[in-house]
């Protein structure tokens, strides 16, 4: 089917990034308002709010991550407003302002001098009003080429790089020549493949900030002196045939498709133009996701093999799989199903038109299996200890 | 004879069984791109998704799969035998 055929419709921002998802959303900046930002979303019908474990005493890289995190994720254009709650006014003024830059409704509350009650009341009025805002906006028509999405793949097995990873992989070929903007990544998990990624790089340039990105990580692993047999691979990957970090390497890179690999990100950074991105990231499927969603993806691509349940709060994850087993066993979580793929039933282009097809009832508000079944994994990725 | 592994790459020392192979079974071979290459005897029974030697792999060689390494065999492999931890590991970690 011809890709400019489909109707892509979703929610154009202030600053004209597009959005496929209306999210009213109540972010705490650290774990000690969790409490008081789950109070706000119980009252007000149509609010979420995202808990998370951190946001004290971070310093340094690791709490620049966490702010760089929090901040994308409300600049996310699949959230139309942002009510912000810390513990003190000072980063919670912060957090709301550099999410105000996009030019959406913004509103930050602190709980110091107030207690809890009285802050979810305060957080509460506005909250009500960001809801009347959001669901007054309509959808409206875009272009593939304005779209942001990510791909990860979890609980790999050798059917995802037989077939649920290519017909990613063609996904992205069909998509990218819309000139769409994609973010893969798991540093660790092109251990073995990692010469393939450097060979796509765009220029020396980006080779050359690829493989010092994987050289640091590969140098961390190492200094932990510590046998990786059982997370990365895991347990999952090895039960479901994969025996090395080599194999599994092979077989997540084919979630690249044909594309060159255009830039090198920070984690939580935001892509500057279109094409595949490399960004440095754990191959843990939650804080993998959340880091792309805090990046701008706003769709993401998720194959997997022995069966993850993944979810993310604001960005849809469309599962995908090619083993009959997971096909049936674990029928609920599985969008797009590509077991013929390996019956040699169809070919490739017809299992990345598949994913494709679904991509756009996504974009058009159909929920994912995640999202009906509330997969709402908020992790943050921490870096190292706090003070 | 309908395919019962998979392999990426015509040189590639083990394939994929995309069904559960019983041992004693003669196992059809095909490629991604849907060529039958032939068959091989499983002398285990392979589950879903894992790997059969496709022919005899001595210890210390290195297994081939995606037409690279993969890592090495730390135990000699028959052809037909079942390829995973036990018998081969990293080259990496």
């Amino acid at each position: 089917m011809d890709m400019k055929s489909f109707k892509l419709t979703g929610y154009r921002r202030e600053n004209n990034k597009v959005g496929i998802r209306n999210h009213v959303i109540i972010l705490p900046i650290d774990d000690i308002s969790n409490a008081a930002a789950e109070g706000v979303a119980r009252l007000i019908k149509g609010t979420m709010a995202l808990p998370h474990p951190y946001g004290r005493l971070q310093f340094g890289a690791d709490l620049q991550l966490t702010f760089d995190t929090l901040i994308g994720t409300g600049k996310n254009p699949n959230v139309a407003a942002v009510v912000v709650i810390g513990i003190e006014p000072i980063w919670t003024k912060q957090i709301a302002d550099a999410i105000a830059e996009t030019g959406k409704p913004v509103a930050g509350f602190s709980i110091e001098r107030h207690g809890d009650l009285k802050t979810i009341e305060m957080a509460s009025w506005k909250a009500k009003e960001f809801v009347h805002y959001a669901t007054e906006l309509p959808r409206v028509p875009f272009n593939w080429s304005e779209l942001v999405l990510s791909v990860k793949c979890g609980e790999s097995d050798t059917t995802s790089g037989l077939g649920a990873n290519p017909t990613v992989g063609r996904a992205l070929d069909f998509i990218l020549a819309e000139g769409a903007t994609a973010i893969f990544g798991e540093t660790t998990e092109v251990t073995g493949g990692e010469d393939v990624v450097a060979s796509r790089a765009i220029n020396a340039e980006v080779r050359e900030k690829f493989m010092k990105t994987f050289n640091d990580y590969q140098d961390f692993v190492n200094a932990q002196d510590a046998d990786l047999l059982g997370s990365q691979p895991t347990q999952g990957n090895i039960r479901g045939g994969l025996s090395t970090i080599e194999e599994k390497a092979m077989g997540n890179i084919q979630k690249m498709g044909r594309n060159k690999v255009v830039s090198v990100l920070a984690p939580a950074e935001a892509p500057a133009g279109p094409g595949l991105h490399f960004m440095d990231s754990s191959s843990a499927a939650a804080e993998m996701v959340t880091l792309c969603g805090a990046a701008g993806s706003v769709l993401h691509f998720f194959p997997t093999g022995q069966g993850n349940v993944i979810g993310n709060p604001i960005v849809p994850v469309i599962k995908i799989t090619a083993n009959s087993i997971t096909a049936s066993t674990m029928k609920e979580h599985i969008d797009v199903d590509v077991t013929d793929l390996l019956r040699l039933d169809i070919n490739l282009d017809q299992a990345g038109m598949r994913l494709v097809e679904s991509a756009v009832h996504t974009i058009n508000g159909r929920f994912t299996c995640a999202e009906a079944l509330r997969h709402d994994e908020f992790v943050l990725t921490k870096l190292y200890r706090s003070a | 004879m309908k395919h019962s592994v998979l392999m990426h790459e015509k040189e590639d020392d083990v394939a994929v069984a995309v069904v559960d192979v019983q041992a004693g079974t003669e196992i059809g071979v095909a490629t991604l791109e849907g060529e039958f290459v032939g068959s091989v005897p499983a002398l285990e029974d392979i589950p879903l998704g894992h790997k059969i030697a496709l022919r005899d792999i001595g210890k210390g060689e290195n297994v081939i799969k995606y037409g690279r390494p993969i890592g090495h065999a730390v135990a000699p492999i028959k052809k037909g035998a079942h390829v995973h931890v036990h018998n081969l590991k990293s080259n990496r970690w």
